[in-house]
């Protein structure tokens, strides 16, 4: 079964904005699934109408099945969104945010409390329930935000940039988390400009640019198309010039530092090879890029930049 | 972050979630003890203003220049303005209340938690209005209890009484509701509270008898809402009232069903809400 379905979706805002320009889009239930694109590209113009704040100019959206033109509240019941803008209440408390989130969802009192203390604990912010929202750190405000999303059980789960500005620690913290709501089966959507992220947690992404979607693939098979990786090399000796190795393009990022492209069908021991030869040591290399970052550099790079 | 695992936090994905038949009602309920806490919350913003205000009215308007006034409609200037300051702080704050409430949920985008949820827009509807009755009623209350300091005031029709409050505040919180959607900037919701709401409110009979003014004046008074809400309230406590009940009655109610119907449509069609 879909999790999702967007058809044929435009949207052109009262400015003459034309944000989404023909959008499909498909999501099997249980998956993992990654939405990246440039800012600007439509993600959360798409992601507004999924939520019911954006009203399509044309198109249709379906949440397990239902329309949530249509059926609007009963498509609304299986999902849990949580945007990349803090929009809770920053004067409230965040057991009151979840609780009152809970209510609006139909969750009786008692019910909304055990639930709301369940997802605090879990997400590392029951010593914080009676603060207030406004004084939580920014990882604290997504967690809070992603605890609101849960409260009513979603079926899927879709986070718009949900790392953001967060630590690395509570970031892995936060994949963890995700992965295992996932693996209890709820489909995940993600949004995210860490594409390492979308690479190790996603199995099948979409690329959206200019309001449309450029590619819809498994992140695999996206993987597979990369024919080319840049490594950075650091050498022990200053040079005066990239050194020129023969099937390969080289550029000097610094005096002592090479970047190599390196295609897909070659090795990288001729470039040792070749360093050798030069009696020059490589100390220590790196890939420039994630190896999805180039891929979606690639798609979405403008012919005219 | 603890693991999800041992703790049923996910659907488990297979299952359809249904709106249940009390999503409405548990909403609504959710929505008035939000309000109603935030109220209390800021008591210091909501009740202890319009309690000083009003005192400063009764001290100055009905003592030392009531004296001087003399009688107006059979009773005595301080027992003449107590209905009309009673029902001027409760249309101020019931309007301020959710004209505050909601804008600022608009502004802080808060008011997505609701607009994502299956709750019903008349659910949301019932209790930003239901909180801004809280508020004007209980603005309201206190100000009858200021008053008492002042005056020994006896309530002629309860009924009538009850009933004219309770159906202004309600007009009052919906017109705030309008102001609040159509609102884009703070200076928005301040506008018609300072140049219509204001005006219509001190010219709508709190301080006098339109039988004072001329007779054209007295016309054009006929066409201020306002003006029927003050007497048919005058009218529960004191008996005496410059317009007719039932007319009274028949105006509030066109607008609370006109400012009712509006409201939901505006809401339903996500107006100032929805992109």
């Amino acid at each position: 079964m879909l999790a999702l379905n967007v058809k044929n979706l435009e949207k052109t805002y009262a400015n003459g904005t034309r944000a989404l320009d023909g959008v499909s889009l498909s999501v099997e239930e249980g998956d993992f699934f990654a939405l990246l694109g440039p800012n600007g590209a439509g993600k959360s113009t798409l992601i507004g109408i999924i939520s019911s704040l954006v009203n399509p100019t044309a198109g249709d959206v379906e949440i397990f099945g239902i329309s949530v033109e249509q059926q609007r509240a009963l498509a609304m019941c299986q999902l849990g969104p949580v945007p990349q803008e803090i929009n809770f209440n920053w004067f409230e408390k965040p057991l009151d945010i979840v609780v009152n989130q809970a209510g609006y969802y139909g969750i009786p009192r008692a019910k909304a409390y055990q639930r709301a203390e369940e997802l605090l604990e879990k997400l590392k912010l029951w010593d914080k329930r009676a603060v207030i929202a406004r004084t939580l750190s920014g990882g604290m405000k997504r967690r809070l935000m992603i605890a609101r999303a849960m409260v009513h059980q979603p079926r899927l789960l879709i986070l718009d940039e949900p790392t953001a500005g967060v630590d690395i620690e509570i970031r892995r913290a936060m994949w963890e988390f995700i992965k295992e709501i996932n693996e209890q089966g709820t489909t995940v959507i993600l949004t995210t400009h860490y594409l390492e992220e979308a690479e190790e947690l996603c199995r099948n992404i979409a690329i959206i640019d200019q309001g449309r979607i450029v590619e819809n693939t498994s992140v695999r098979e996206l993987l597979t198309r990369l024919d080319m990786e840049t490594f950075v090399l650091d050498l022990d000796k200053e040079l005066d010039g990239a050194p020129q190795i023969d099937g390969y393009t080289t550029r000097l990022r610094d005096a002592n530092c090479i970047e190599v492209e390196v295609p897909k069908s070659r090795a990288l021991n001729r470039v040792f090879d070749h360093l050798n030869k030069q009696d020059l040591r490589v100390m220590s290399m790196r890939n420039k890029s994630n190896r999805l970052e180039e891929l979606f550099m690639r798609l979405v790079e403008k012919p005219n930049e | 972050m603890s693991s999800a695992q041992d703790l049923d936090l996910a659907s488990g994905g297979s299952q359809l979630i249904q709106p249940t038949g009390q999503t409405a009602w548990i909403g609504f309920v959710t929505i008035v003890r939000k309000e109603v806490t935030r109220i209390l919350r800021i008591w210091v913003q909501t009740i202890v203003p319009p309690a000083i205000t009003m005192t400063l009215y009764f001290v100055i308007f009905g003592n030392l220049i009531g004296q001087r006034i003399g009688t107006m409609g059979g009773f005595n200037y301080m027992d003449f303005i107590v209905p009309g300051l009673i029902m001027m702080s409760v249309i101020t704050n019931s309007y301020g209340n959710t004209v505050s409430s909601f804008f600022g949920a608009k502004y802080g985008k808060h008011v997505e938690e609701m607009l994502i949820s299956p709750m019903p827009v008349v659910a949301i509807l019932a209790g930003y209005v239901s909180g801004a009755m809280f508020r004007g009623l209980l603005v309201g209350v206190v100000v009858l209890m200021v008053s008492l300091f002042f005056t020994d005031i006896q309530v002629a029709h309860p009924l009538v009484t009850v009933s004219v409050v309770l159906i202004t505040s309600v007009i009052f919180a919906l017109a705030g509701m309008v102001n609040a959607i159509f609102a884009n900037k703070f200076d928005d919701i301040s506008i018609v509270p300072t140049f219509i709401l204001t005006p219509l409110t001190y010219l709508g009979g709190v301080f006098y008898s339109i039988s004072l003014l001329p007779e054209f004046w007295q016309k054009v008074s006929l066409a201020n809402p306002i003006l029927y809400m003050v007497n048919a309230f005058r009218f529960g406590i004191l008996g005496v009232s410059d317009v007719s009940l039932p007319v009274a009655y028949a105006v509030s109610g066109v607008f609370v069903v006109g400012l009712g119907s509006l409201c939901l449509i505006l809401l339903k069609r996500g107006v100032g809400l929805r992109s």
